[in-house]
């Protein structure tokens, strides 16, 4: 057992000899803190050994049920390399924080600006800043950066009405303070209502959002004609995607986007709890609005190439109430992760992997079709890694009964169930199938 | 201490960008999806393992770090990160997908639950989210929490009091949330005016933040008498808890009158800050505004763990429950510490600071300071003393800010380090203001680059490997 903290090196002269010289007779006389709000040091927590602190938690870890996941909705996951796993645990990218002194942190400000160009590419948008918490909150700073920005008249954000629920409850509450309002327009079959989506459009349309995949794996078709839409009415047109989808499916730039964000955490992060990576890209016009942090290229007095934060008077530190954002601490250690893996894929890695994202989707669900009373996909279209089940039994009780197999799938409605596949999972499909077959 | 930063050098750029080492192009073909669903091609960097692990490995001998040396940083609490936290948090049954059942995911549930216990009874506080993923996002969280509550006494507010001294994020996170922000002067002590209080406190105050110790270290010794005034108008007080390591085992701002407060578990409770993140910024408040916070909230009933939503909750502040390899690391190094290893925490950061200060050449205008103090460059740039710094190998404090001291350097040790490496620390603060105008503003020169023209990369911003190609 240790005595006071085991991070905390000080001997006991050492701590004598510090008090001396300070002129202070103990420790506690170096707190300027009024009798009456003192507080006796009782919380009432166990100090452990580090070997009891680690019993501790993996014991209580191991209370998850050991599950095969057949999960999507937002969060996806895909395997990590070792090499991600062992080089971001180096400590000198661990325990470094922003990059305020640059001259000496070269090495974590070239893995953003790395990590910012991989998205440049996979976007084909000019600006991605170097993370924002996750595609929930990258959504709601979208929605405040088309309010800011002249480009964009306004104050209704239009969303799909099949939408995330965590995704809309921090839109609203990044809105609130703001005239901006949000809507839903209605989906066909999946996919955006496209001529729906037109009915309401007007000039006080501030942003439109769409997905590509959606929450429920569907792959938008219609993406160029959503773009012309929200042009015609001074909208700014955000798609929300992931990092692996953007590898195979329709370029953002190339159908309008103004804005891109989404998870980035699909790659570099096993399945963690629904702690993301949001990813941010926009056009250069935009560039003064952004929020978060960026990295540029700059030169030393040496006339070297050398990088540093910029444009930091965007952010709270220098701005405050007027910032584009209140972000300081992102996800940048999640940034180098995902950089890390997407370099270790390489542009044929990524495409593959986002091509087994449709094909295993399509043939699980073709597989699943051929169960009595299950048909699926449930949305005729082109789906990514997920797709939507109709079940003519209950769903709730085919996904518990699924649990009891070892199997975890969303359920979506009273009849509808929803399942997401992926390399982790893909050796297992033929094991869901016939726990499907088992339980109906 | 002779110190040179490893540099990997050739003609105008150090380490090549992997775009410059190997780039590569995938056409898209064989496409199971019709080609007007797909883009072209994706042109990335095409590198095999060994290639890349001796990039990143440069890279990160390139990069400063709380392992690499004294890393004191004013406000930001660079404490060691304890290695065993990154192996309880890399548990595979540790990494499970949000929508699973709660039936299926009672281990996770417990550890959640067990965190806000432990941080309400840190604080002081009733109850505990965990969902914000930041510090930032937590005051953000508050401030809405704040603002629910005003609205359920159907009382309409329109501002946030904040004093000058604040980290800018409070003032961001009230505007926001959509309060006009009310800027409280500081006083000739450094501490809240309290004269300067009463003038802005009105029925239109929602809340006010404040840090305690404050941004120079000073506890606010009017905190009780500040409270009661803020309650009196009908306001509530939030606790910015960036501070909070000055205090663990000392004082508890539930305790003092606060109603709302946000934990800065990357900062106080040692979880690693990874060169920007992620953090966590859980939000405690008394039970009076638990209603509020935001969904889904874990309970326990019997052993049994769950998810509740509430009907007057915010409703989220993340797409789902934060950053919870953060939070795992968090709860396993309080479980470690323990009460005595916490006051200890907070009795080692405290002496420390005060050691440093009386090891240095300059002027520190505010005391008695707790874990933090706010030395004065005087008539030098605080800025290029910096730079002159890190010639002597330490990462030097935070520079220019808080702004009402000339100069600032703020300085936060922190309790990790020993009285050697605090006298090394005082040597590069104490040699740097020694050295001549030319030596500081030619500094650094032993780090991987030289001094970095930060004007030119904002008035021709170069934001990607394309850009730089486009040149």
């Amino acid at each position: 057992m240790t005595r006071g903290s085991p991070y905390a090196p000080h001997t006991e002269a050492e701590t004598a000899a510090m008090l001396d010289a300070v002129g202070a007779a103990d420790e506690e006389s170096l707190f300027d803190i009024p009798e009456d709000v003192r507080f006796d040091g009782e919380f009432g927590l166990e100090e452990r050994s580090e070997r009891d602190a680690t019993t501790l938690l993996s014991s209580t870890l191991a209370k998850n049920k050991k599950l095969t996941e057949f999960l999507g909705r937002g969060h996806h996951s895909h395997y990590v390399p070792s090499l991600v796993n062992d080089l971001s645990r180096r400590s000198e990218f661990l325990t470094s924080y922003t990059q305020y002194q640059p001259e000496i942190t070269q090495g974590f400000l070239q893995v953003l600006f790395e990590y910012q160009s991989m998205l440049v590419e996979l976007t084909g948008l000019p600006v991605a800043n170097c993370s924002m918490y996750d595609a929930a909150t990258a959504l709601a700073e979208a929605a405040r950066l088309s309010n800011r920005v002249r480009q964009a008249s306004g104050h209704r954000i239009l969303v799909p009405e099949i939408l995330h629920d965590g995704k809309r409850s921090v839109l609203d509450n990044y809105v609130a303070g703001t005239d901006l309002t949000v809507e839903t327009y209605p989906m066909d079959d999946g996919n955006v209502d496209v001529d729906a989506l037109s009915d309401l459009a007007d000039d006080e349309v501030s942003m439109v959002y769409a997905e590509n995949p959606t929450v429920r794996g569907t792959i938008e078709e219609r993406l160029t004609e959503i773009g012309e839409l929200a042009d015609e009415v001074d909208a700014l047109f955000c798609l929300g995607t992931d990092i692996v989808a953007l590898g195979l499916l329709q370029e953002p730039a190339s159908v309008g986007a103004d804005v891109v964000v989404g998870e980035a955490g699909a790659l570099g992060m096993p399945n963690a709890y629904g702690m993301g990576l949001g990813l941010f890209a926009t056009r250069e016009e935009f560039l003064r609005q952004v929020p978060g942090r960026l990295v540029g290229a700059s030169e030393d007095a040496g006339g070297k190439r050398a990088y540093t934060l910029t444009l930091q008077t965007r952010e709270q530190h220098i701005r405050k109430e007027r910032a584009t954002s209140n972000i300081c601490t992102n996800q940048a250690w999640v940034a180098l992760r995902t950089a890390m893996h997407v370099a270790y894929l390489g542009p044929d890695g990524l495409v593959d992997l986002a091509k087994q994202c449709v094909t295993d989707a399509e043939s699980l669900a073709a597989e699943l079709s051929e169960l009595r009373g299950v048909r699926a996909p449930v949305h005729d279209r082109h789906h990514f890694r997920e797709f939507v089940v109709h079940t003519d039994q209950p769903a709730k009780a085919i996904a518990s009964d699924l649990e009891s197999e070892g199997f975890a799938v969303h359920v979506v409605s009273e009849h509808k169930l929803q399942v997401c596949v992926s390399d982790l999972n893909a050796p297992k499909v033929d094991q869901l199938v016939a726990a499907f077959e088992e339980v109906l | 201490m002779d110190f040179d930063q490893a540099r990997y050098a050739r003609d105008d750029r150090y380490e090549p960008l992997l775009s410059e080492k190997n780039a590569a192009r995938e056409e898209i073909d064989d496409s199971p999806l019709p080609d007007e669903l797909t883009r072209d091609a994706v042109e990335l960097p095409g590198l095999s393992e060994p290639e890349l692990a001796r990039h990143y490995t440069r890279l990160s001998q390139m990069n400063w770090s709380v392992e690499s040396g004294p890393y004191p940083l004013g406000s930001c609490t660079m404490k060691y990160n304890p290695s065993f936290t990154e192996d309880v948090a890399a548990d595979p049954n540790a990494a499970i997908h949000p929508d699973r059942s709660p039936r299926t995911s009672q281990g996770t549930l417990e550890l959640l639950y067990e965190l806000q216990d432990y941080l309400a009874r840190i604080g002081g506080m009733d109850a505990v989210t965990l969902q914000p993923p930041a510090g930032a996002a937590g005051e953000f969280t508050g401030i809405l929490v704040a603002k629910a509550y005003h609205e359920s006494n159907g009382d309409d507010r329109s501002e946030v009091v904040i004093p000058a001294s604040a980290h800018g994020t409070n003032f961001a996170s009230a505007a926001m949330a959509g309060y006009d922000v009310v800027e409280l002067p500081s006083g000739d002590d450094g501490r809240v005016d309290m004269e300067a209080l009463d003038a802005a406190l009105s029925e239109d105050t929602a809340a006010l933040m404040l840090t305690n110790p404050n941004t120079v270290g000073l506890f606010e010794r009017d905190i009780v008498e500040i409270a009661e005034m803020v309650h009196d108008v009908g306001g509530l007080l939030y606790y910015d808890g960036a501070n909070l390591n000055a205090l663990l085992g000392r004082g508890r701002p539930g305790d003092m009158g606060f109603d709302i407060m946000h934990y800065n578990v990357h900062k106080t409770f040692a979880t690693p800050h990874g060169g920007g993140g992620p953090g966590a910024g859980p939000v405690g408040v008394v039970s009076e505004l638990e209603p509020f916070l935001p969904n889904p909230r874990v309970r326990e009933k019997g052993g049994n763990y769950r998810l509740e939503d509430a009907e007057d909750s915010i409703g989220k502040v993340h797409g789902y429950t934060g950053n919870w390899f953060v939070l795992v690391k968090a709860y396993a190094y309080i479980a470690r510490l323990g009460d005595a290893g916490l006051s200890d925490a907070s009795a080692k950061a405290v002496l420390n600071a005060n050691y440093l200060a009386e090891q240095l050449d300059y002027e520190v205008p505010y005391e008695p300071f707790h874990h933090e103090f706010a030395a004065t460059a005087g008539d030098r740039d605080a800025a290029d003393v910096a730079k002159r710094m890190l010639d002597y190998g330490v990462h030097p404090p935070t520079t220019k800010w808080p702004e009402f001291v000339p100069e600032a350097m703020l300085t936060e040790p922190t309790e990790i380090e020993n009285r050697d490496s605090l006298d090394d620390l005082a040597h590069a603060f104490n040699a740097a203001m020694a050295d001549s105008d030319e030596e500081l503003e030619n500094a650094p020169s032993r780090t991987t680059a030289r001094r970095i023209d930060q004007v030119g990369a904002a008035r021709d911003p170069q934001l990607s490997w394309q850009a730089l190609d486009d040149e």
